[in-house]
């Protein structure tokens, strides 16, 4: 699963941007190898959009080194954008015009050439299924059409390295689905991708992802990877109270979180050998308490990687 | 009618202005410097109009008289030449608004009683006609102390002619309806500009167009050029009723007026531009125009006369395109003149045009921060 080392399609090194006070992106480093489709997992306000932007050469760092498909950034940012794509947080495009009316102004704008433009446009509007309604204001479209007119403009000019920016925070599942079927296309076709999301369930799909916490990288892996290391760390709870056996595991030392869904209570320990003292903490409640391993997830690995970090800064 | 509903937006409005800084300092900004910039200048009793002088006799008495003139304070002496014609050449140029020429007869003239002196008036500012009729008020008697002459028999009436070119009814159209021009044209082509930069930030399109290959210059002039167009036809409206409606004269050549109009819309929608890489929102810009405009309308010579303001006014007033605008349309629509003689404002609008077009661009980052 891992691509060659020396295939990296993105690298940056002590990647650190402030804003004020604020620091935003704090020391990151990141290796993206091309051709896959690389996540960015974090929640809001992590630093997830401040580094794409600086990664595609709109912010300028305030510190540390970056360097995109080979080239210098800032400073070769203007021959970087020929071989970008960038689909924005905020759908960007023109609402006043018309799906094919967009998608020729970007052409223009991103110098395909003339001969090739109308094939190109033809060829995006067949493949994103636009073909009844070319005429239509983007304006007036569905969020997830919206989002597949942004995603076939990002993509006109054939760029190497596409960047996403929560591409699929406006749509429902389905299109969703959809949306990530095209984005294996690509990469299989040999784009970069990069996404970045606070939903764990496509975190899984990228071939490999980074977690961000307030600006800090905490972890980056395969998602199996990342989860294998949280082999035996994790439990499920079953019980009448869940709320009361989540304030009694609370309390135990080692359990770094607890969280009910429906009505059994997921564990995750910062150890192994935790289990019985669990036992003696929900024995008091009074309560039968049914704790059972479970495999790790995604989310266990983020409440995992984000917790330590917090304890690393206490 | 929920008092405390109703407060709540009260405040929320109060919150919400206060963050706003740019228009914060126009809630002030405007009253203030509009008021004094305008009180100060606006000056409807002219004083100190530019002049020329011939004096073709060049005696102690038509010296006396010019002297007489000029101390009435509505004149000042710019330049002094040799004939009339000269004089009316700088007329027609807007070197000057006001010529008087003294006839090498004047002594005799004096002796028979009839007129003395002439007064040559642009016509072309209405305001100007009305404040060189003063001049023909200067007692002739007084002229010179010469016991022999029956001068003091004489009445005052007549004996200094004035001949008005240009607009010699004095139609109040003739004169606004260039101007007007001007005025459309700042106001439409800066509202334009101002918005167009602004409102894809706001839309959220700008972060789309910097992540491409596309420049900075590129982004500016393809923005600017459509609205030159529309410019264009918007002069072509108002020449077409102007002269249709009101009978304006267009002295000069058609291409000119298209000339100048084209330099003016230049010059203002770069403006524009300079605006919107500044404004943060859509009703920033437009308060920032409003800002342009209004001294534009007030202190530029439409409407009230540039001459009567104050100097250091003058100099500001000479930043604004509209100013030197007004003199090249009324030059060439109703005295003939053409954009070369009046290189001089043809070339302020030019340099503000590129000044304010290399700004905007600069300030234009292709970034985010």
């Amino acid at each position: 699963m891992n691509a060659a080392a020396d295939d990296v399609a993105i690298r940056a090194r002590g990647l650190t941007r402030c804003f004020g006070k604020l620091v935003a992106v704090d020391h990151v480093d990141l290796d993206v190898p091309a051709q896959r489709v690389y996540g960015f997992l974090g929640p809001n306000g992590s630093g997830k959009s401040t580094t794409i932007r600086m990664l595609c050469g709109l912010l300028t760092p305030s510190g540390g080194e970056i360097e995109v498909l080979g080239l210098k950034i800032p400073a070769q940012a203007d021959e970087l954008r020929t071989h970008i794509g960038y689909m924005t947080q905020k759908f960007s495009l023109f609402e006043d015009l018309g799906v094919r009316e967009n998608l020729e102004f970007l052409a223009a704008i991103q110098g395909v050439p003339k001969a090739k433009t109308k094939r190109r446009v033809d060829e995006l509007i067949e493949q994103y299924h636009f073909g009844d309604r070319q005429r239509q204001l983007a304006g007036t479209m569905s969020g997830g059409q919206k989002q597949r007119l942004a995603l076939a403009c990002a993509v006109l000019h054939e760029p190497q390295l596409l960047f996403l920016d929560e591409p699929t925070s406006a749509v429902d599942p389905e299109s969703r689905r959809d949306f990530w079927e095209k984005l294996f296309e690509l990469a299989d076709a040999g784009t970069t991708l990069l996404v970045s999301t606070h939903l764990m369930d496509e975190a899984e799909r990228c071939h490999r992802l980074a977690i961000l916490d307030r600006g800090a990288l905490v972890a980056d892996g395969t998602p199996r990877e990342l989860t294998a290391q949280l082999e035996g760390r994790t439990f499920t709870v079953e019980t009448d109270d869940p709320r009361a056996a989540q304030r009694a595991l609370a309390s135990v030392a080692g359990v770094l979180g607890v969280a009910q869904v429906g009505n059994i209570l997921r564990v995750l320990t910062g150890a192994e050998g935790v289990t019985p003292d669990m036992d003696r903490a929900l024995a008091t409640t009074g309560h039968k308490a049914a704790l059972a391993a479970a495999p790790p997830n995604l989310e266990d690995v983020f409440v995992a990687a984000t917790r330590r970090d917090a304890e690393r800064a206490a | 009618m929920n008092v405390r509903r109703l407060w709540a937006i009260v405040v929320k409005e109060l919150r919400q202005l206060r963050r706003d800084r740019i228009t914060l300092a126009m809630v002030v900004g405007i009253p203030v410097i509009q008021l004094v910039l305008f009180g100060y200048a606006i000056n409807t009793n002219l004083r100190g109009l530019d002049a020329g002088i011939v004096d073709q006799a060049n005696s102690a008495g038509s010296r006396a008289l010019v002297m007489d003139m000029l101390a009435t304070g509505v004149v000042a002496p710019v330049a002094r030449v040799n004939t009339p014609q000269e004089l009316m050449a700088m007329i027609r140029r807007g070197q000057v608004g006001i010529g008087i020429v003294v006839p090498p007869d004047f002594e005799r003239r004096r002796i028979d009683g009839r007129a003395v002196a002439q007064i040559l008036v642009d016509g072309s500012d209405t305001a100007v006609q009305a404040a060189a009729a003063q001049l023909m008020q200067v007692p002739i008697d007084s002229a010179a102390p010469d016991t022999r002459a029956p001068a003091t028999s004489t009445p005052v009436g007549g004996r200094i002619s004035m001949v008005a070119f240009y607009n010699p009814q004095r139609r109040s159209a003739v004169n606004i309806v260039p101007g007007l021009i001007g005025v459309i044209l700042t106001m439409t082509m800066v509202l334009f500009t101002a918005i167009a930069i602004v409102r894809e930030r706001e839309r959220g399109n700008m972060e789309l167009l910097i992540a491409t290959p596309l420049t900075s210059s590129e982004l500016m002039i393809g923005k600017v050029l459509p609205y030159v167009a529309i410019g264009l036809v918007q002069t072509s409206v108002i020449l077409a009723l102007g002269t249709w409606l009101f009978a304006v004269p267009i002295l000069g050549s058609v291409v000119d007026v298209y000339l100048a109009s084209g330099l003016l819309i230049l010059a203002n929608l770069a403006l524009g531009l300079l605006i919107s890489t500044r404004a943060q929102s859509q009703f920033q810009a437009m308060q920032m125009t409003f800002f342009v405009f209004l001294p534009s309308i007030l202190l530029s010579g439409f409407m009230f006369p540039f001459a009567g303001m104050p100097k250091l006014v003058q100099w500001l007033a000479e930043i604004l395109p509209l100013t030197h605008f007004l003199r090249l349309i009324r030059g060439v629509m109703l005295r003939g003149a053409g954009l070369r003689e009046m290189w001089l404002d043809v070339l302020a609008l030019a340099v503000f045009t590129l000044a304010m077009m290399a700004l905007a661009i600069l300030r234009f980052r292709k970034r985010l921060d």
